[in-house]
């Protein structure tokens, strides 16, 4: 066992800094890496090439119908945006009117980012919401305060995918706190009845329970009773978040160590003092981040209700994409869709990463 | 203590107290409220449902699955016409749901692996597309994805007549994708036996060699023969058959393609909307898995002197599956749910055709019964198959 080398002392290892040597370590560190390296760079360069005289250069940003059929094929239309923009955001909303899903927007948005600051973490959450919502209805339907009325038939754009998000997930919320505790709780009926809940819409998809909600809704009521399309699209959107919301809350439930159940009942509290007080403050603040993108999947979703006929943000870019002036602009028209939602979702899922590693930062000291 | 020893000893003994401070009682007498409840509620909605049918006259029973449908279906996998029955139309439309879903699984198993991989790659440029794509596809509703596939065949591809050909036989117009296949020949037939016949062989092969390596503790090159096995047994079939190599050219006859294998523009975009979408969420459980086993089980391995390629496979592999599998069983599970989106854009999927028979015959409660019933056997049937490989893979404790 002579033979082993003895250590030369190492020297630290240097901090690469100079971009030829990042370029060197990170891009070219072998052949093969080489080899992906200037595939991967291949295929990005042709993408840029095809995309950047189709998509920018060629392209017509503002003009008519004729300017953009005279780039056909060669250049993007996105002169449709301008045309069509109102429409796309507020769809069959009285026109003059539409200052008022603006504002109910800007509500929305102010109380995302309210509720997303973990200082406004108390009760005031509750009155500002209750307050917001109540604006956001007030100015919606009107015929109060001067407003004239507005059917909420005609309700669409992005206040309708907020809405249906927004209530989606905050009505599904209680629902799946009680599904969540009904399928740990020890009574084999009750017990029963949310894993059959649960299974079952989870099993299906979202498309099947919209259609349920559009056709057989009508006949579950009572003769004469009946409600409106976008109420129906509602309740089943409620449904359906709430049973994967309740497997959310039910991993936080299980994630919390049974001391803590052993311990509000040794305080002697009752089932439902434990639940309030001591488990679900706990286990909510666990499922944070699995809730997010619950209802970023959720927020999502919502544009499957096209399918059913209401006019949410998707719905209204291709009715207006329909429009036989602006026929054939489809890949400009949901490119420019997307991005809308991607500012959306993007945002939420960033800030349930930060939240995530807000909440794990005790781990790691 | 032993006062409380034993009278909770005793409880299973005690009779119940009809009292709602007697835990026995009231979890008895709460259960029967709630289903109590639950019970009236469904009473009367069932009730007033057959009310309102009656009122309405609509028929209910199943006697219109044999009525003929009398509507065409663009994308029949089995024969099919109008003047077939109302069910024939649902079993295309059922076929149609698998045939995508199936193909979907393959491709977006193998494409998120890819991305997956490619994340975690040391090579920058690599990584950062592979993240930039999966930040899109997860951030993007599918149904926006799909109608941006479904537009770039309407509106960006020509017609046939000046179909893009970016490679020798392959032609993109709104029409759909034209690609050539091997032109019909007997000996397809025996190939594809060939190929069951080489995979039941090489389970035969793995088990022999797994009995052998316990026995005599010598290795048999296991994935050469089996993929000698599965491979080549096809091949020399294929050669007895006297090797044809004829292939069915799409060619332009008209105003459209003749020939070949057609990818209609419906199909095409349901495939690569779900496939692109499906592998950005495969691509993340993939990097979890992989991230989750400790770079320990590396280094333990190669001071074995396991070869790399043996490393993955006996034991980077084995570990990261525990944690990518049940995730990955959901993802199969939304991938199939997710293809009844097709629709939106008009492939004649269960969910489509069910929906046309639904409002033709006015019969809601089947067409959604129908629906609801075919998703949850597909759902409970892949979550059993991968409940059980999951089973197999798991840990096994002593």
């Amino acid at each position: 066992m002579a033979g082993i080398p003895v250590s030369a002392g190492l020297n630290a290892p240097v901090v690469v800094s100079k971009p030829i040597e990042w370029l060197k370590a990170n891009l070219f560190s072998s052949w093969l890496n080489t080899a992906l390296t200037l595939v991967v760079f291949y295929i990005i360069a042709r993408t840029l090439f095809g995309f950047v005289p189709w998509g920018i250069v060629n392209a017509v940003w503002i003009g008519t119908p004729e300017e953009c059929k005279a780039v056909k094929g060669i250049g993007a239309c996105w002169a449709f945006f301008p045309e069509k923009w109102r429409f796309i955001l507020f769809a069959t909303y009285p026109f003059d009117e539409q200052w008022r899903p603006a504002l109910s927007c800007a509500i929305f948005l102010f109380l995302y980012g309210f509720s997303a600051m973990r200082r406004n973490w108390n009760s005031n959450l509750f009155y500002v919401w209750g307050g917001g919502l109540a604006a956001i209805a007030v100015l919606m339907w009107g015929g109060v305060l001067g407003l004239s009325y507005v059917s909420n038939e005609r309700w669409g754009g992005l206040v309708l995918t907020l809405i249906l998000a927004t209530f989606g997930i905050a009505l599904a919320f209680p629902l799946a706190i009680l599904l969540a505790l009904g399928r740990r709780s020890d009574m084999p009926a009750i017990k029963t009845l949310c894993i059959a809940f649960i299974e079952l819409v989870r099993g299906v998809p979202l498309i099947s329970v919209l259609f349920m909600a559009s056709v057989m809704f009508p006949l579950f009521l009572p003769e004469g009773i009946t409600f409106d399309k976008l109420l129906r699209a509602q309740v089943g959107i409620i449904l359906f978040a709430a049973a994967y919301l309740a497997e959310v809350v039910r991993a936080g439930l299980q994630a919390l160590p049974k001391g803590q159940y052993e311990a509000a009942d040794a305080l002697g509290l009752s089932y439902w003092q434990a639940m309030r007080m001591i488990i679900l403050p706990q286990a909510l603040r666990l499922v944070i981040p699995p809730t997010v993108n619950t209802f970023i999947g959720l927020f999502k979703d919502t544009s499957l209700v096209l399918i059913i006929g209401l006019l949410d943000i998707l719905n209204a870019a291709k009715t207006a994409a329909a429009d036989p002036l602006w026929r054939g602009y489809g890949p400009e028209v949901y490119f420019g869709v997307s991005l809308l939602y991607f500012v959306f979702c993007f945002a939420m899922s960033k800030y349930s990463q930060r939240v995530e590693t807000e909440f794990n930062r005790h781990k790691h000291r | 203590m032993a006062d409380i020893a034993a009278s909770s000893g005793a409880r299973g003994k005690q009779s119940i107290r009809l009292s709602l401070n007697d835990p026995t009682f009231r979890a008895i007498f709460w259960q029967i409220v709630v289903v109590g409840f639950i019970g009236l509620i469904l009473w009367f909605l069932i009730s007033n449902t057959l009310h309102n049918l009656e009122v309405r006259k609509i028929a209910t029973g199943w006697g219109f699955l044999s009525r003929e449908a009398g509507f065409a279906i663009g994308e029949t996998p089995i024969q099919y016409g109008p003047e077939d029955s109302y069910g024939r139309a649902i079993v295309v439309g059922m076929v149609n749901t698998l045939r995508v879903a199936v193909i979907g699984i393959v491709l977006a198993t193998i494409l998120g692996t890819l991305v997956g991989i490619g994340r975690l790659s040391k090579n920058w440029l690599i990584a950062k597309v592979c993240s930039v794509y999966v930040e899109f596809m997860r951030n993007l509703p599918l149904l926006v994805q799909l109608f941006f596939w479904w537009a770039l065949f309407q509106d960006a591809f020509p017609g046939p007549r000046q179909a893009l050909e970016p490679i020798t036989g392959f032609f993109f117009s709104n029409r759909g994708i034209k690609m050539p296949i091997p032109a019909e020949h007997w000996i397809h037939a025996w190939m594809g036996v060939a190929f069951l016949i080489g995979i039941a062989a090489s389970v035969v092969v793995r088990r022999w060699a797994a009995a052998r390596q316990a026995a005599t503790g010598e290795q048999f090159p296991v994935f050469r023969a089996t993929l000698g096995l599965i491979l080549g047994l096809p091949f020399v079939v294929w050669l007895i058959g006297g090797a044809p190599v004829a292939m069915d050219w799409p060619a332009l006859r008209g105003f459209n393609f003749q020939g070949g294998l057609t990818l209609t523009p419906e199909f095409a975009a349901l495939l690569v909307g779900l496939v692109t979408y499906t592998a950005g969420f495969i691509a993340e459980i993939v990097r979890a898995g992989i991230l989750a086993v400790p770079h320990g089980q590396t280094e333990a391995a190669s001071a074995l002197g396991i070869r790399r390629g043996k490393m993955l496979q006996l034991v980077i592999l084995p570990q990261a599956l525990r944690v990518i599998v049940p995730p990955m069983t959901s993802q199969y599970l939304n991938l199939t749910k997710n293809s009844s989106l097709a629709v939106a854009i008009g492939y004649p999927d269960l969910v489509s055709i069910a929906n046309t028979t639904l409002n033709q015959t006015g019969q809601a409660i089947e067409g959604i019964a129908i629906i609801m019933a075919a998703y949850l056997t597909v759902s409970l049937s892949i979550s059993l198959f991968m409940n059980w490989y999951n089973k197999r893979i798991a840990f096994k404790e002593r």
